[in-house]
Formats: C-alpha cells, structure tokens, sequence
C-alpha cells in the first residue's frame, strides 16, 4: 500500500508537469509578452518594436525604458471625445464593436429563447434530432457560413436576395445590403445562434412542468407564469449564453471583415491591421490589454453563472 | 408527464428560425452544381465545379495540410487535456490550483485575436526562436493550446462522473497503478476522449484567426486560402468545398450521434439487467457537449 501511494506520488507529478509547463509557455508567457510589446516602441525590425528594457552585458538590472505612447493615443481619444474634428478611430472602433456586441446578444436571445423553450418542450424523442440540426451547421466551416451570406446579401443584381426583389416587383434597383452595420449584425447572429440556444436549451429542458402547471392551477395567466416562473429560473441559462455570445463577438474580426466592408470598424479588426499591415505591434498589444480589461467582467460573469449544464447548479436543482 | 400538446407557434417559431439556419447553406449546395460561372445564377446542372477542385492543387494542398495540423493538434490536445483534467478533478487544492484551472479554460473564453497576438508574440521572439518561429508548428502550438481548454472541460466533466470505487477496488486487490489507469480509467473516459479528440480536430480545421496569424509563405491551411480567396471574388468552386464539407460533417455527425445512442442505449440496458430493477428513462444525450465552444 505504502509502495503504491509512493508510486503514485511521483505519478502525479509528471502527469502534472505537462499540462503546467505547456500552459505557462504557450498561455500564460505569451500574455506577458502582450503586456510588454505594449509597452515597447515601434520600429522597423524583427520584431518591428524595441523592447521596454535593455540588458548589456555585465549588467546586474535592465535598464528600463518604457514606451506609454501606445497607451496615450487611446488616453488622448478619450480625452479628445466631443472635440469635433478630433481623430477617434480607436474609441470609435470600440463603441461600434461594443454595440454590435450587444445588438447580437439581444437578437440571439430574442430568437434563441423561444427556440430553446420549444425545443426543451418538444417530444422527448425529437429533442435529440432538433438539437443536432442546431449544431449541424456549427460544425461545418465558419468562414463557408460567412460566404454564404456574401452571396445573399451581394448589392448587385445579381445577389440571391436582390434577385428575388427584383423579380417580384418589390424594388426597382437592387438594395445595398452589403458591406454595412446590417450585414455584419446578421452574420454575427447567424454565426453565433447556436451558442445562445444550446445553454439555454440545457437549462429549460431542466425546468419541471409541475411548477408551470401549479402557477396554472393557482390562476397564473400563460404571460405571467412566464415572467415569473420560467424567466427567473432560466436566469443562469441567460447569463450564460449572453456571455458566450457577448465575449467572442467583441473581438469578431472575420465577420466585420468580409461582411463589412471598409466601413465598419471593429476593434478586433484594428488589432488585425495594427499587427498587419501597419505594423505597430505596440499598439496592436496594447489595444489587446484594453480588450482583456474589458473583457474581464463578462468572463467573471460566465464562470460565476455559467454552469448552464446545472451540474453544479443547486437553484434549477431543486426546480428539476 | 411532459405536455407535448402541439402548439402551431411554436412550430412555427422552430420552422422559422431552422429556415435561417439552413437556406444560406442549402443555397450554397444548390449553386455549386451550376455550368457558369456565377454563384447565384443557375446555368444548368454540371459536376464541373467538383472537378476543379479536385484539379486546384494549391486547394487540395491546404486541405491535406489542415487534415494533417488538426489531427496532430487534436491528438496533443488529447493527452495534454487529459492530464490537465487530472490534475483539475483529483488533485485537489495546492498552491496555484486556481491558477491552473483559470489557465487551461481561458484559451476558450477569450476572444481570438488576443490569443493570436500573444502566441505571435512568443514565436518571434528572439528568445524563443528554437520554437521555429512563424510555420506549422507554431499553428500547431496554437491549435494544440485552443483545443487543450474544450478537450478539458470533457474529459474533467467525465472523471467527476466516475464511480471511483472501481479504481480503489483494483487497487486494493494489488493491480499496479498504470494497469489500473489503462485498463480501467481510460476504458470508462474512453467516451470524452473520442468526443475531445472529434472536437478539437474540427476546431482546429476550421480555425482561420490563429492559423492566418501564425502562418508564414510555406504553411497555408485550408481557411486561410479560402479566406484569401473570399476576397479575390467568388467562384462556384468555393461552393462546391461547402456542400463537399456539408456532407462530410453531416455524414459523421449523424453516426456519431447513433453511435452514442447505442452506447447509450446498451449502457442503460447493461445497468437494468445488473440491478434488476426498471428506471423510468434513459438518460438524455446532447452530442459531445457544443455549448462549451470558444
């Protein structure tokens, strides 16, 4: 017995080290990079920035020399908010990805709610075969679903949607439905849907229908019994999907990209080009550190309210 | 005990929100079969599409690439996420524990763009130039990080699950530890490595934002062609590799699923016959838990 503990003692480390090790190097270390590039001043070389500190041989301490540079531009564009004139692109970039953000959240959960309740309420059979249709799409290619709205929104004659007006009667030149706000907010439900509907969906299909019937027996009207039953125990269910459609689609940079055209700004789409083809690396990280920071109350959010799985979830527990 | 009245709302509401679910991918298929050139307008039915992209070699390149980069990225994902999930369900707490769980589930909350950045960022730097630099293993890396996160929550869910007393009774009666792992935990885990391993390839396949980022001249994956593609102008070619993957992942999803239900089926069975008594129901199955996606 004694051998075997031992055993698995030195076991246990080793199985520990390798998951630790390749999180702290591919994780944990790359994240303070990010807070170091952003730091650091831009310049043409490889890597196209000077770090924050310099080691010279027979030196004890670096010598530091950080760069806020990348850190007051955004200071000064918020500074600068109201002045006319004043060259927002950072602040406007995040404004517009914060609202799409939660215009997606929203349309995702007025149409994913209704959904997910009438899949939970479906025959227990069907429920299996409904949710799978869900995912079906999910698991093909996310950029192929992205091109499918291309070719239906095309502003051309010859986009599906315009086609079909047109032979209708409908419209008289084909609509600009490319390449807009419009466009990219329904890429971003249509690609991100399933993420709302399936916690949800694992929280309603928990919700026993002897509480409905007894808001029933007891004179609750159908509108009622909802708002105060249904609503409230769903509640982590909510959370959870809001979360997992709020924080990906905050740094969305494909959909904005092919669906938006040249107008719409995203702030995942400034962190692409600042690394890309304008290469300020600095300024790409430091936007990123803004990200993360912002970031941080809906992750906090997600984990406290997240277990739309119920497992751990003690309140649907005693409703189920 | 559930109502199952018919209610045409909410049948309605289903049909709805299925239709915007599925007409842009059944007009992707439905215009990949065209003779011209055009995506949206049909010019007879022809296969001419399927053969240009069995002839487009810089097409079949990415796709081989990413069948190779996914499969060894879900397979590190597997092993490291295993072991991760043991360290999160068994170890209990030791210094930095919360550290640990908050590292290995991040990679999938946070949007990917940041990851991408950061992994770019060590690649290139100068101290780390022994990893390669920008290429296919650094895709790899990245991929391997991303799936390492789903492949955890799995398989850390299922050892919760697992009756443990069947590991201490091969332990008391003498088995050594490894065989005990091998011949008991990993049979019984077995479910939610298959689910992880499935899982983090078609991450992996279809990751573009990681994969473009880290990519250097000689290591295009599939979605960063296709990207670079989009927006060269369409083609019916890209419809045709929509409706080509369409089919396959509807084709292994569906046996996936009857797969598991099967299992499933037989599980519950098995625990009937054994305990000789009857419950009310089988367990209800989701397939391969999606809602823990990014």
């Amino acid at each position: 017995m004694r051998r075997q503990h031992f055993f698995l003692a030195r076991g246990r480390f080793w199985v520990g080290m390798l998951p630790w090790a390749w999180m702290l190097l591919f994780f944990a270390l790359p994240f303070a990079l990010i807070l170091k590039v952003s730091l650091s001043t831009p310049e043409l070389a490889i890597p196209p920035y000077l770090p924050p500190f310099v080691m010279e041989p027979g030196d004890v301490l670096p010598h530091l020399r950080p760069d806020f540079a990348s850190y007051r531009r955004l200071h000064d564009e918020l500074l600068a908010l109201g002045t006319p004139g004043a060259d927002l692109q950072y602040l406007a970039a995040w404004g517009n990805s914060l609202l799409l953000a939660a215009l997606t959240t929203l349309l995702c959960l007025l149409i994913g709610y209704p959904f997910a309740y009438h899949i939970a309420r479906s025959r227990e059979a069907a429920r299996n075969t409904l949710l799978m249709l869900v995912m079906l799409p999910f698991w093909t290619s996310f950029l192929l679903r992205v091109y499918a709205w291309m070719v239906l929104l095309d502003s051309s004659e010859l986009g599906l949607i315009n086609r079909v007006l047109l032979a209708a009667g409908l419209v008289d030149a084909p609509l600009q439905l490319l390449y807009n706000q419009g466009a990219v907010l329904v890429g971003m439900v249509y690609s991100y849907l399933p993420f709302m509907v399936l916690p949800l969906y694992a929280n309603l299909v928990k919700l026993d229908p002897q509480l409905l019937e007894a808001a029933a027996d007891l004179g609750a009207r159908p509108w009622t019994t909802f708002l105060r039953v249904t609503l409230p125990l769903s509640r982590r269910g909510i959370v959870a999907g809001s979360m997992l459609v709020f924080i990906p689609a905050v740094g969305e940079f494909v959909i904005p990209d092919l669906l938006g055209g040249g107008d719409v700004l995203m702030i995942g789409r400034k962190i692409w080009e600042d690394f890309g083809p304008n290469q300020d690396w600095p300024m790409a990280a430091a936007v990123a550190v803004t990200m993360v920071l912002v970031l941080i109350a809906p992750i906090v959010l997600l984990h406290r309210h997240g277990r739309a799985d119920g497992r751990t979830d003690g309140r649907s527990g005693e409703a189920g | 005990m559930m109502s199952a009245r018919v209610r045409p709302g909410a049948t309605v509401w289903l049909l709805a929100v299925y239709a915007f679910l599925y007409v842009p991918i059944l007009c992707l298929i439905a215009f990949s079969f065209t003779a011209g050139e055009i995506t949206t307008q049909f010019d007879g039915f022809s296969l001419r599409w399927y053969g240009e992209l069995l002839r487009d070699d810089e097409l079949v390149d990415a796709v081989l690439l990413s069948l190779r980069v996914g499969a060894f990225a879900a397979t590190a994902a597997v092993v490291v996420g295993s072991a991760a999930a043991f360290v999160l369900a068994r170890f209990g707490r030791y210094p930095g524990s919360a550290a640990f769980a908050g590292m290995t589930t991040a990679p999938m909350v946070m949007p990917e763009v940041v990851i991408g950045l950061s992994l770019v960022l060590l690649f290139t730097h100068p101290l780390f130039t022994f990893l390669g630099g920008r290429g296919v293993a650094a895709i790899w890396a990245a991929h391997t990080t991303l799936c390492t996160a789903y492949v955890t929550v799995l398989v850390q869910s299922r050892l919760r699950e697992m009756d443990r007393s069947l590991e201490e009774a091969a332990l008391d009666l003498g088995c050594p530890p490894f065989k005990v792992f091998f011949v008991i935990t990993v049979p019984v885990i077995a479910p939610a490595l298959v689910a992880g391993w499935l899982l983090a390839f078609t991450l992996s396949m279809d990751d573009f934002v990681l994969a473009a980022m880290l990519s250097d001249p000689g290591s295009t994956t599939l979605p960063v062609l296709v990207f670079a593609r989009l927006h060269h102008g369409l083609k019916p070619e890209i419809n045709a590799l929509a409706t080509v993957i369409v089919a396959l992942v509807s084709l292994a999803v569906v046996v996936a699923n009857r797969a598991m239900l099967s299992a499933q089926r037989k599980r519950a069975a098995a625990l009937r016959h054994a305990a000789g008594i009857s419950p009310t129901g089988v367990p209800n199955v989701t397939l391969g838990s999606p809602d823990i996606r990014r």
